[in-house]
């Protein structure tokens, strides 16, 4: 099995009001196929950059390092190629787009990714189809698909619609920006649900959380911690138990 | 919309004389002197076969243009124009074009070809010679105007609607063109109405007759007359009590003319319980990158609600022009009438729009509405200008004002002058206004959902006009999407 996503030595920027902040400091990950990793560190360590960097945003300056998906230089490639290719984000914030109904968004971006990918685009019914499946299997009402993108959501349909579009553009490679972040534990569980039944020998997934209680629900292969812009510390998911009764100390201490 | 050497040759070609070109070709053409005086006021008259009493009415309109001047309170800016330095008459037997698809302008065909028209359609739009003649048998069912057009006469025959060109009217029924013309924007309106007035050569006439309700939407749709489309056009609409009708101004594909100076007029008058709808889409050549050679589009549009409970409603999306003026008005002059204005207006490159809508409450329980929608991109610049004025007489008067901008780069500029004035205590005026600018992060969301950034442009533009797109007639409002979205291809990035 060649290299599926890997990352070398990353580095990453932002201009701040005309002062460049470095971000990601050399950071090293690899997510084999099939596996399902979690990264987990302090606030403002630099994992939303990480995955809007992973996902192609071009405020990010990427100063060194470099990325492999599926044996393509990744940060080459456009965001909408990336996507194509079968890398998705969930994002922590999802955007508002006013007026812009959400089903028609939903089809849109569906058919743009099969065009890409060489496959044939769904009709109106045949997309309806898939669509009411998935909003069944993630308790969502149609009267989210009616409204405009996340206009006027809470945040756990944010959430839920993040999900939703994941399984609708059936990514090989699928980030999750904290998508637990705000969920009672039902919905919780939902989203969980909805990451685990695409678990696949050929689905791997980078989720991105605060909290041990997300990780209870989807069971990582391998957990990491991230500070500074930088992966400190990976092991097993016991880690994660640690960190939730310890908290990042030990694991920054150990790395100074 | 970039355009290429050879389109930017044609068209100054076309600007420096309008008609060389035609000479050229040694066409034959009935043609009137260059200049505007009497003379050319009753050549006009006596080529079209018109009454005395039309002739008359011309001359009182060209009178008065010569007293007056040019407007100067828009915010737009052009070189002057010189009114002596055009033909106001030239009915060229046949048009000389190109000769076949490969000698249009291929930006024109690639435009064509985004807005899904078919090949021959492409042919007729671009005026190549003899596209009419060489139509394939198979398109007869979807393209051939005339049997298109029989069917339709008949129908609207049977409903008693009359529908035709004006200068038919002028000579067949007389009498309701003599009523009506001129009533709801009279000859010395404005300079544009009254220029228009004296030289109008083109337009429709519709009359809607009481208790009718038009069977089909009446259209100016490329697809009945491509060709018919003229400088000076005027429009006069009527619908009787309780008489309905809509009707289509405007073609989405992008039209080209000789003439710079477009300056139309429409009246529409609605009486007791009669309701008019009056949507256009207008995408008139907006010039090269720099604006050059593009159209002036002068117009007049005013609507007259004459009857109880009457209702004008105006749609339009305005995407074409090097410059717009333009300010279709409501008159509320029948208890309870009501105006509603939609509209999106689209700058892009060097486009310079200054439009907007005029709400007059001169009748008690008058209602209005006005969305106005303005994108502007790249050096554009666009104004949105309105007036609410509600007359002493209009108790509870009520009208609602919403003006959203959106700008796209950091170049262009968007101006909100709303004038309000009210002279009755109970009536009331809310205005709410907003501007934005399409944020990198809406971009980015979209495109991390596989959208290339033009479609991502595209589909936030649509989401913001949503509320006026949603007025539009439903295949209007579908090509006026894609619309939206080529004429701002290359704004962004
Ligand atoms: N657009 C931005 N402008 C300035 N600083 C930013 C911007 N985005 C992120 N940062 C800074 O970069 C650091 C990492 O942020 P982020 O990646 O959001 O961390 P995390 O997701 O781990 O909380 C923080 O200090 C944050 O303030
Ligand atoms: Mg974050």
């Amino acid at each position: 099995m060649s290299d599926f996503l890997k990352i070398q030595g990353l580095q990453a920027r932002i201009d701040a009001d005309g002062t460049p902040k470095d971000i990601l400091k050399g950071l090293d990950l690899e997510v084999p196929k099939g596996e399902v990793h979690a990264i987990m560190g302090p606030n403002g360590s630099g994992k939303s950059t990480l995955s809007y960097v992973l996902a192609g945003r071009d405020d990010y300056e990427v100063t060194g390092g470099s990325v492999t998906f599926k044996g393509q230089d990744l940060l080459a490639l456009e965001p909408e190629e990336r996507t194509a290719l079968g890398l998705f984000l969930a994002f922590q914030s999802p955007v508002e787009l006013p007026g812009v109904n959400n089903a028609n968004f939903l089809r849109t971006a569906v058919n743009a990714v099969r065009r890409a990918r060489g496959e044939a685009e769904l009709d109106a019914v045949a997309f309806l189809k898939a669509v009411r499946a998935e909003t069944k299997h993630l308790s969502m009402s149609d009267d989210m698909l009616k409204r405009a993108v996340n206009v006027g959501f809470s945040g756990g349909e944010k959430k839920r619609n993040e999900v939703l579009q994941m399984r609708l553009l059936q990514p090989s490679f699928a980030i999750l920006d904290e998508t637990d972040s705000g969920l009672d534990i039902d919905a919780l569980r939902i989203v969980a649900e909805g990451v685990n039944s695409l678990r696949s020998p050929d689905f791997s997934a980078l989720v991105i959380t605060h909290h041990q209680r997300l990780l209870d629900y989807i069971v990582p292969d391998r957990v990491h911690v991230m500070a500074h812009g930088r992966i400190i510390h990976s092991g097993g998911p016991d880690i994660a138990k640690t960190l939730e009764k310890q908290g990042y100390t030990q694991f920054l201490e150990a790395a100074a | 919309m970039p355009a290429v050497t050879e389109t930017r040759e044609t068209v100054e070609k076309l600007a420096k004389s309008s008609y060389e070109w035609g000479f050229e070709t040694d066409i034959e053409m009935d043609i009137a002197p260059k200049g505007l005086n009497e003379e050319t006021v009753r050549l006009i008259s006596e080529r079209k076969g018109e009454p005395q009493w039309m002739l008359d009415w011309r001359l009182k309109a060209f009178r008065a243009w010569l007293e007056m001047e040019e407007p100067t309170w828009a915010h737009i800016h052009h070189p002057p124009i010189d009114y002596q330095d055009a033909h106001y008459f030239a009915q060229p037997k046949k048009k000389p074009g190109p000769r076949s698809l490969d000698e249009v302008d291929p930006e024109l065909l690639k435009t064509y070809a985004k807005l899904g028209i078919p090949l021959h359609e492409q042919a007729l739009l671009a005026g190549v010679e003899g596209a009419e003649e060489r139509l394939p048998v198979a398109v007869d069912a979807v393209f051939d105007s005339v049997s298109v057009a029989t069917t339709f006469r008949k129908t609207l025959a049977e409903a008693g609607v009359i529908f035709c060109p004006i200068s038919d009217a002028i000579r067949e029924h007389p009498e309701l063109v003599q009523k009506y013309l001129g009533t709801v924007v009279p000859v010395a309106d404005n300079f544009f109405a009254a220029l228009n007035s004296a030289v109008f050569t083109d337009g429709s006439f519709v009359y809607i007759p009481e208790g009718v309700r038009c069977p089909m939407e009446l259209s100016t749709y490329f697809r009945i007359n491509a060709r018919n489309t003229g400088q000076f056009e005027r429009t006069l609409i009527i619908a009787e009590d309780r008489a309905t009708v809509s009707y289509l101004e405007g073609c989405t594909a992008p039209q080209r003319d000789e003439n710079q100076l477009h300056a139309a007029v429409v009246e529409l008058v609605a009486m007791e319980d009669a309701s008019i709808k009056y949507s256009t889409v207008q995408n008139w050549y907006p010039g090269d990158d720099e604006g050059r050679g593009g159209i002036y589009n002068f117009v007049t549009k005013r609507g007259i609600c004459r009857g109880a409970r009457s209702k004008i409603s105006w749609t339009q999306v305005e995407t074409g022009s090097a410059i717009t003026w333009k300010y279709p008005s409501c008159v509320l002059a029948g208890e309870g009438s009501v105006g509603e204005f939609y509209s999106v207006a689209v700058t892009n490159n060097h486009q310079q729009a200054d439009t907007g809508t005029k709400m007059i409450h001169l009748a008690p329980n008058t209602r209005s509405t006005i969305i106005a929608k303005t994108i502007s991109a790249g050096h554009s610049d666009s104004t949105y200008r309105g007036l609410v004025r509600m007359q002493p007489k209009a108790r509870n008067a009520r009208n609602f004002t919403q003006c959203d901008s959106l700008l796209i780069g950091d170049q262009c500029g968007a101006h909100t002058v709303p004038y309000i004035e009210s002279r009755n205590m109970t009536a009331r005026v809310e205005h709410e206004a907003t501007t934005s600018k399409i944020s990198e992060d809406q971009l980015f969301y979209c495109r991390s959902r596989g959208l290339s950034e033009e479609d991502a442009v595209g589909l936030i533009v649509n989401g913001f006009c949503r509320e006026v797109l949603k007025e539009l007639p439903m295949e209007f409002a579908v090509e006026a999407q894609k619309l939206l979205q080529i004429s701002l291809e290359g704004s962004v990035g």
